[in-house]
């Protein structure tokens, strides 16, 4: 087999996946808002006082991190019409952004919890003492710090979901790996192809990189490192 | 015969009081019924060997640890789960790790309670916080975040963070033992002028030499109980205990 240069560079540079990654960031986007909602409000549910919903969170939490993505986004594609005689059909996109988004709430919950726990027991002790309510104090004191810490394994949860976008193409939404298979089935250029398809993937998790660095920067005030300190 | 710590000798009006407080945490049991009353603008310092229950003691008195028996009263609300929230208005506390919070200025952590919880407006949270922070001799740095601070100065924070919820009592659990030893003095210097003032204090602290300044009565609690109870003087010069001369010996000595 030879590697057909020409095809792979005027395939990298062409416009065919502009639109697939287009897709790609909308979706992911899309789910990851999901996710990061669901996986909040799990977060705040584990460490709250309240034991029958925290059974629910965890029940939800066991349930889909034992569950294959690609099996759920069949579920919800495939399965839930089958189950419901057709009264729930939902789209192709629907069922993908919900699958991905629940997803992603499960393994969001547990980032947030463990966020809010590694919280420094002196600062609920402090709200306390300065009688904040509970609210408050999980809304202006240990969720802006739970957040911080939250930050870097959120990152890692984006860029993986980002690639599971790909299972995608089981349910016939044109996304980068779904067009890529398309396009070597008609021209049987797996190599080049596949290539591309990687090389696209690859930059978005650069990219996202790049916004995830920005983000931790951000919310490092208050946080600077004695380097920082000596460097000012 | 425990020591009656009720009797404050001084005609204060009683503005803590605890009556034969218990507290286990399982098996261990941390506080066999302490009593102790303390008089309107009066500073109490109580001092220990570490795990005598000295810091859970104080701890109890805003509930941020729950106490298993006997009353604890504050302003006359007697202390339980519907009236934490009123008894913690009247207190304020200082710790030994400050507790600052660390996302927010110095500025913006004396705001947060009174905006939060008392339903001040930013300018006026704004203008008070300053007030405090002026008094406690950082307004300088109000603008800054804990972790630009050195410990002294975050301690001084802290401080001025408890004022401006504009408590009638004051609780510090070990307020200059996480300091580097030439901090300790400043905060020292501002507990003092909060003494001045007229504030009602109750200091866990093994700072003798603030004791001796300040204190109308000295504590000395040992293994979850009251051993001995007085004014500075007569404790620290004739210990009646053979417990307590150990104990000044040890902390004089080190």
């Amino acid at each position: 087999m030879r590697f057909d240069f020409d095809y792979f560079l005027s395939l990298l540079f062409s416009t065919r996946f502009f639109e697939p990654v287009a897709i790609v960031i909308a979706v992911s986007a899309t789910a990851m808002v999901i996710g990061v909602v669901v996986g909040t409000i799990g977060g705040i549910v584990s460490n709250s006082p309240l034991p029958l919903l925290q059974r629910l969170v965890r029940l939800y939490v066991t349930t889909i991190r034992g569950v294959p993505v690609l099996v759920q986004i069949v579920f919800w594609y495939n399965g839930l019409p089958a189950l419901t005689g057709g009264a729930v059909n939902l789209s192709a996109y629907a069922a993908g952004i919900i699958a991905l988004g629940i997803n992603e709430g499960a393994y969001m919950t547990e980032i947030v919890r463990s966020g809010i726990q590694s919280v420094d027991r002196g600062q609920r002790e402090a709200s306390q003492a300065l009688s904040l309510s509970y609210r408050s104090m999980m809304m202006k004191v240990i969720l802006p710090q739970a957040v911080r810490i939250a930050i870097p394994p959120t990152g890692n949860q984006v860029v993986n979901l980002i690639k599971n976008t790909s299972l995608l193409f089981t349910v016939a939404i044109p996304e980068i790996f779904a067009t890529g298979t398309n396009i070597f089935s008609a021209n049987f250029k797996y190599f080049e192809v596949i290539a591309v398809v990687a090389i696209w993937y690859l930059l978005l998790a650069v990219g996202y990189g790049f916004l995830q660095r920005t983000l931790e920067r951000r919310f490092a005030k208050g946080r600077r490192t004695l380097y920082d300190l000596a460097a000012a | 015969m425990a020591t009656d710590a009720r009797a404050d000798g001084s005609g204060r009006e009683p503005i803590i009081v605890l009556e034969e407080v218990n507290k286990s945490y399982g098996p261990v049991h941390v506080l066999k019924g302490v009593s102790l009353s303390v008089g309107r603008g009066e500073k109490v310092v109580i001092c220990g060997p570490s795990g005598s229950g000295k810091s859970t003691l104080i701890r109890c008195i805003n509930g941020l640890e729950e106490h298993q028996g006997g009353r604890i009263s504050v302003e006359g609300v007697q202390l339980g789960p519907k009236t934490l929230s009123a008894v913690r208005r009247e207190i304020g506390m200082v710790f030994q790790s400050f507790n600052l919070f660390p996302h927010l200025t110095i500025k913006e952590n004396c705001m947060l309670a009174p905006m939060e919880a008392r339903g001040l407006s930013k300018a006026e949270a704004e203008e008070r916080s300053l007030d405090y922070l002026k008094r406690v001799h950082i307004a300088e740095h109000a603008h800054k975040y804990p972790a630009q601070l050195s410990g002294g100065q975050q301690q001084r924070a802290a401080i001025a963070r408890a004022l401006c919820m504009q408590p009638r009592i004051m609780l510090f659990d070990e307020p200059t033992s996480a300091l580097d030893p030439e901090m300790i003095s400043e905060v020292l210097d501002t507990m003092m002028e909060l003494a001045e003032s007229g504030m009602t204090m109750v200091c866990v602290t093994h700072e003798m030499r603030f004791a001796q300044k300040v204190a109308d009565r000295v504590v000395f609690m040992d293994q979850g109980a009251i051993a001995e109870v007085g004014p500075p003087d007569r404790l620290f010069n004739s210990p009646s205990s053979d417990r307590l001369a150990l104990f000044l010996r040890r902390i004089l000595t080190h």
